[in-house]
């Protein structure tokens, strides 16, 4: 298995970004996507996006003249923007990662009314919804075609 | 060296499960071969936190994505609609979203009734009885009385229509356009030892509740109880023949890597419309240069997908979201070939639920809905539960150069060659989706949806894998005869999607099965008779 740990400067950039893709925000109590646990799930969980990240990061620093992380704060913005316009499969996966990770963490789900734990063995609700809406369609004759 | 069996299956996906249990009570012994293992229901990503994201890992629907040991690589880069499938006990069923409708009389009858296709060499009325009972062993819930379809009784209570569903309901009267609620594997009652679903909202990568039928907890069960063998680990690479033209077993790698040859009286073939055309081109020998069974040179040919139109839309009240099984109701409207339009044959609607937060999430950022920075929160919650949307399955007609080769460089880790997919959308498809689309997104306008998106075709929507080695009265026209067997070799039978002959518009599982249970019924009743080679 070849080494899916990235080097201290792209996980630099990559926490930058992170923190411009989904910031914190006190008015709905929750973390960015760079805090802390989130972001050690996002190195973590890289698994099959390893590649498509690392070659993100690349041309993000090749946007950047340098490192993303050591831009000047103004100069940020602008920046991911014109990675975000350039699109591609790289960049889809990196998004992925992140998402996937801030949309799982605790304080976001609960953020959410979302219950955070798995779907079984709890399951959950369904409401029946209102049958008599098919009663027009009861009605209606059958209609398939017969055929010789 | 194994002792030799009397039937040897391979695949125990849909079909190759309904055939072994069928064939059980001739009390033959009977072997399937299964590249893939089980799946035990604690593996099923809706025990943990990371459910959504192995739907990118271990539990992807792409083969390609999920590499997992136990798939083959398919070279995809010539279409527009990748195949998906799950190699493993149960096949596609472990994958599967368990929409279960039937062909109708009509798709079986297409060149007579409407010029396109050709006609199948079986009609619904025959195989009426073996959908009826595979409803029985699968487990079917739906309501009896859909207008659209010849009477039929599903054991079990439909899906709830919850909030999505009703929403869709109300404003499909109001169009005045036929819905009903779907026929389902997903068990709503407890049934044959399932428990009924409890809506874990997270079908598709396995059931972990038992509730969705796959094949590994309906038929296998069943048929190892009757003595059937299933190896798992077991990639056949070969079908062999011997002196008379007649299939003498197969070589395949055991799941030590050892390459193993099994003796076999008689062979059938269960791997899918990618996966039997593979086999059967990779057992090209020297009395069969162009591929095993295939001196009509259609094996691989003919390759449908019912094309996906997806068109979806944000409503101003929660949703069900993912709570539930996602797709409870179908419409029918639009189905037959109505010659003021302007392309043959016609679609289905299936009806869905939401997606849960990630894939809200992926989805949206995906489609530009959903922004970087500091708008991404209120944007997100506006999107989270209140996604509403449905997919057009679209007819797709028969064409040659739409097909399965053997890709000249990429393998399996067996060193077998690998699937490779030439598909292009038809001129008819594409005006269908485009109809598909525009009715689609009447049905959101109705049901109050706005910021409407479409995904069309489905890029990974090639779960229906049909017609690669197509079944027929003439030998020049198809591989399989009318009842499943090689028109070439006499002992070779095929018994899943691959036999079809035109697709319908409608996912395909039910028919394979009732099919398969049709070929087994024939090998029954001509081994009573003793014709069965003749
Ligand atoms: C994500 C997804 C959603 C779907 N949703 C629906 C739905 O809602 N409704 C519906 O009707 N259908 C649905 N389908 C399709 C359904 O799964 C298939 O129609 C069905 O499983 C096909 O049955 P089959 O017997 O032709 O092949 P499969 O079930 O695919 O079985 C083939 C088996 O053969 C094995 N095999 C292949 N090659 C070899 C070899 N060389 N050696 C040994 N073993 C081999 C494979 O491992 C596999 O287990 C879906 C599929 C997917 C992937």
């Amino acid at each position: 298995m070849p080494d899916q740990t990235l080097t201290s400067g792209e996980a630099a950039d990559l926490r930058c970004l992170a923190a411009l893709m989904i910031p914190a925000s006190a008015r709905h109590g929750v973390p960015g996507a760079d805090e802390a646990t989130i972001f050690a799930d996002i190195l973590a969980s890289l698994e099959r996006d390893f590649a498509d990240v690392r070659k993100a990061l690349a041309q993000l620093a090749t946007l950047s003249g340098g490192r993303f992380a050591d831009l000047a704060p103004d100069r940020c913005a602008p920046v991911a923007a014109d990675f975000k316009a350039a699109g591609g499969a790289p960049l889809a996966a990196l998004n992925r990662v992140v998402l996937l990770c801030y949309y799982r963490d605790d304080r976001v789900m609960r953020s959410l009314n979302q219950e955070p734990r798995p779907p079984f063995p709890k399951g959950h609700d369904l409401e029946q919804g209102d049958w008599s809406l098919l009663d027009r369609i009861r009605e209606r004759k059958p209609f398939w075609r017969a055929a010789p | 060296m194994n002792e030799p069996v009397d039937v040897l299956i391979i695949g125990s996906g849909a079909s190759g499960a309904a055939v072994a249990w069928s064939l059980a009570e001739t009390k033959m012994r009977i072997l399937c071969l299964e590249q893939g293992d089980w799946v035990k229901p604690t593996d099923y990503p809706s025990n943990g936190r990371d459910w959504e994201a192995r739907l990118f890992a271990d539990f992807a629907i792409n083969p390609n994505r999920r590499a997992r040991p136990t798939d083959y690589p398919i070279n995809d880069s010539n279409s527009p609609i990748k195949v998906v499938n799950f190699n493993g006990v149960g096949g596609g069923t472990v994958m599967y979203t368990a929409h279960f409708p039937r062909l109708h009389p009509s798709d079986f009858r297409t060149r007579t009734l409407d010029g396109v296709g050709e006609d199948w060499p079986v009609d619904y009325a025959t195989l009426e009885p073996f959908f009826a009972e595979n409803d029985r062993m699968m487990g079917v819930s739906g309501l009896a009385g859909d207008p659209a379809y010849p009477l039929h009784h599903p054991p079990m209570p439909p899906l709830p229509l919850g909030k999505s569903g009703a929403r869709f309901g109300a404003a499909m009267n109001r169009l005045g356009w036929h819905w009903w609620p779907s026929d389902s594997t997903i068990a709503t009652t407890d049934y044959e030892g399932r428990g009924r679903c409890i809506n874990l909202g997270h079908c598709t990568p396995g059931c972990a509740q038992g509730a969705k039928a796959s094949t590994d907890i309906t038929y296998w069960p069943h048929a190892i109880r009757a003595g059937v063998e299933l190896r798992t680990r077991c990639r056949v690479r070969e079908i062999t023949t011997n002196e008379h033209g007649m299939a003498s077993g197969a070589i395949y790698y055991d799941a030590e890597g050892r390459e193993q040859f099994q003796a076999a009286e008689m062979v059938i073939v269960a791997c899918n419309g990618v996966g039997t055309p593979r086999l059967l081109l990779n057992s090209a020998s020297a009395r069969s240069p162009d591929g095993l069974a295939n001196s009509s040179g259609l094996v691989g040919k003919n390759l449908m997908f019912h094309p996906y139109a997806h068109v979806y839309g944000y409503v101003d009240q929660p949703l069900d979201g993912n709570h539930g099984p996602p797709l409870c109701l179908w419409s029918q409207e639009f189905y037959e070939t109505d010659t003021a339009r302007d392309f043959a044959r016609g679609y289905t609607f299936q009806f869905g639920r939401g997606y849960g937060s990630i894939m809200e999430a992926i989805n949206s950022t995906a489609a530009g809905r959903l922004p970087w920075g500091a708008d991404h929160h209120d944007v997100y919650r506006r999107l989270l539960n209140h996604r509403i949307g449905l997919s057009a399955i679209c007819e797709d007609l028969p064409e040659e150069h739409n097909r399965v080769t053997l890709d000249p460089d990429l393998k399996d880790s067996h060193g077998i060659p690998a699937p490779k997919i030439d598909y292009t959308l038809s001129a008819n498809s594409l005006k269908m989706m485009d109809h598909g689309i525009a009715n689609a997104k009447r049905i959101l306008e109705t049901a109050g949806a706005t910021d409407i998106g479409v995904e069309s075709p489905i890029l990974n929507g090639g779960w229906h894998l049909l017609g690669t080695a197509r079944m027929g009265n003439d030998p020049q026209r198809s591989v399989v005869n009318g009842w499943g067997r090689s028109h070439d070799v006499k002992n070779l039978f095929i018994v899943d999607g691959s036999i079809w002959v035109t697709s319908g518009g409608v996912n395909p599982t039910s028919t394979i099965q009732a099919l398969a249970m049709y070929v087994a019924d024939q090998i029954k009743q001509r081994l009573s008779a003793a014709t069965l080679f003749d």
